[in-house]
């Protein structure tokens, strides 16, 4: 506990520190990281604690950051313009259901109940009819695709496959400006820690239990009188909540929002870093997720096509050789330290974090 | 009126093979009854039922006059019935007083789940206590010997105050002594609750039984006490007939 604790403290303090070092490029890359490490404690409640195996994060963060991209982009247009994108797609007016989102308070709310709603929706009609396991992770993964296809059909709405692009403020921070910059960095960071937060109070609440207690017995569950659908949609709501958030921050930390973001693969990637990271640990997931993010950054920079593969071992070898991912490894290793210095002869009956396969 | 349960003219067909057929079976409020039956008798498959696992292809399931059939399973539940499963289910990643919380807990409003356990309630409490599983309140559920996840697992559903309980084989696979253990806490649970027990250990079977239900192939054999069961030829046969020389089962 305490050292969960210590490191808690060092990652505030680096978090904190991060502004006064970073150049405003490296920066911008960091507060990209802390957007995909959002999304990875919505994916490590859904995956790790809920065993529900979501390949369709994409979705979720695409609806987030679409919802942010069309206020900043109508916000830019001004009052009688029209998006960039439209005017070249030869659209000549603001199509109807662009027009709320000129709202400040409607476009942040969509935010938020725009990927819970559709997960919402999703999840009560999916899991009432007790789809899981393999069934539900192919059926998010076909949502991102079928989500894709959607996006890239409606180009005078959504900007095809070329998305949008070119932001240059985010309520009233000048996106060209390292201040600005900085600014919408200590946002991501904040929401980053509210969400860990919410996450961490969750795991810990008799919900939490019960969502462990679905996920490794659903059926089970149902004999001590909850409804297991209700208490899985729920969970899955509020990590695709999480990924809406996070979407919505991309738009402005990376300047551009477009399909090739959202698909199969980007969801797919979302994943790998929890699984490197750990998915029943939160801050593991978190680690992991900017790690594995990193690790990208730094390999495209000097040969992009071996990251691919790079990737791709790196997930196969998680799962193969540590199933609970880095953070399965430091606990097994601090339980062998402490269990060293208490019993000497080991085979204790205590609670071992012996490797299962789930 | 005090059956507390009714089962009529039941029927439960597997493809195309008829697991029950024509099942009337009463059980009165507070009784102690033990069902018995050689494989394929149909037992597990009554309790199944009962509590909304599979659903039959006929026939009708009333508890304390309500209908049961069509229920979901946690409504069935929500309603005063519960039950145990042939190999204990318990939840191996939660601590032996989270299992017991979280099946405190079915009654609570949904938004106050989200709050964190404070504490142990007095109906956990007795139910770690009756269970014996005090010392191991805070181990994780994983490490629990066979018997005590039965125990577990009664204690689980006593803490639900369940008017009716369904015991499906608690002795299978005990040692001596763990079998006596369970025999004492049946009597203790028996004395305030309706229980009906499934159980194939005669031994078992004579010591506690008081009324029993003989199944075979899906209906009502026999009904009585455990001496006019043994007496019966028919009974007799069906067991022997069966299962020559080896403990039922």
């Amino acid at each position: 506990m305490t050292l969960g604790r210590i490191s808690l403290v060092v990652c505030i303090v680096l978090l904190a520190l991060a502004p006064l070092t970073l150049s405003p490029f490296r920066l911008g890359l960091l507060a990209k990281y802390l957007c995909f490490a959002i999304v990875a404690v919505g994916i490590a409640l859904a995956w790790g604690q809920g065993g529900m195996l979501t390949l369709g994060q994409g979705v979720f963060f695409g609806l987030g950051g679409y919802a942010m991209a069309m206020y900043l982009k109508l916000k830019e247009a001004g009052s009688a313009g029209l998006p960039d994108f439209m005017v070249w797609s030869g659209v000549e007016q603001l199509p109807a259901l662009w027009k709320p989102f000129g709202n400040p308070v409607f476009a942040l709310a969509a935010v938020v109940l725009l990927p819970g709603l559709v997960a919402f929706l999703l999840g009560l009609l999916v899991f009432r009819q007790r789809v899981r396991g393999a069934y539900f992770a192919i059926l998010s993964q076909a949502l991102a695709a079928a989500f894709v296809i959607l996006l890239v059909g409606q180009q005078g709405l959504t900007g095809g496959t070329n998305g949008m692009t070119n932001f240059t403020q985010f309520f009233g921070l000048d996106l060209t400006d390292p201040n600005g910059q900085r600014a919408v960095y200590a946002v991501a960071a904040v929401v980053l820690g509210v969400t860990f937060l919410v996450a961490k109070l969750l795991v810990r609440s008799r919900f939490g239990r019960l969502l462990v207690a679905v996920r490794d017995g659903e059926d089970r569950v149902r004999f001590l009188g909850y409804d297991p659908a209700v208490v899985k949609t729920i969970t899955f709501t509020i990590s695709a909540v999480m990924a809406g958030l996070a979407g919505a921050l991309f738009v402005p930390i990376v300047g551009i929002i477009s399909p090739a973001l959202l698909g199969i693969v980007p969801s797919l990637e979302l994943l790998v870093g929890v699984a490197v990271g750990g998915r029943f640990v939160l801050a593991g997931a978190i680690a992991g997720a900017i790690a594995v993010n990193y690790a990208k950054t730094l390999f495209s920079e000097d040969f992009a096509e071996g990251w691919l593969y790079l990737q791709g071992g790196l997930f196969v070898l998680v799962l193969v050789f540590a199933p609970k991912g880095l953070a399965g490894v430091v606990e097994s290793v601090r339980y062998r330290l402490s269990s060293r210095k208490q019993t000497p002869t080991g085979s204790g009956s205590g609670s071992a974090p012996v490797e299962v396969t789930a | 009126m005090s059956a507390l349960l009714e089962v009529r003219g039941l029927r439960v067909v597997f493809d195309g093979f008829a697991a029950i057929d024509g099942l009337d079976f009463t059980v009165e409020e507070g009784e102690l009854r033990f069902l018995i039956g050689p494989n394929g008798a149909g037992k597990t498959t009554l309790i199944d039922v009962v509590t909304g696992l599979t659903k039959p292809a006929s026939g009708s399931v009333r508890f304390g006059g309500e209908e049961l059939v069509g229920k979901r399973e946690h409504h069935i539940v929500r309603m005063g019935v519960g039950r145990t499963f042939q190999t204990a289910t318990v939840f191996e990643d939660l601590t032996v007083v989270e299992n017991l919380d979280l099946a405190d807990s079915f009654r609570l409003p949904l938004r106050s789940l989200f709050r964190r356990r404070r504490g142990v309630s007095d109906a956990v409490a007795s139910a770690l206590e009756v269970a014996d599983l005090t010392a191991l309140a805070d181990k994780p559920a994983g490490v629990l010997s066979h018997g005590q996840r039965q125990w577990l697992e009664i204690g689980m559903l006593l803490v639900q105050k369940p008017k009716l309980l369904l015991l499906d084989e608690p002795v299978a696979g005990m040692s001596r002594s763990e079998r006596e253990r369970t025999g004492e806490l049946l009597h203790e649970i028996a004395s305030t609750h309706t229980v009906v027990v499934v159980e194939h250990d005669m031994e078992f079977l004579r010591k506690y039984a008081r009324k029993v239900t003989v199944l075979h192939q899906g209906h009502v054999l026999r009904e009585g006490s455990v001496a006019e069961v043994q007496e019966d030829p028919e009974v007799r046969e069906v067991y022997l007939g069966r299962a020559k020389g080896k403990a039922v089962g």
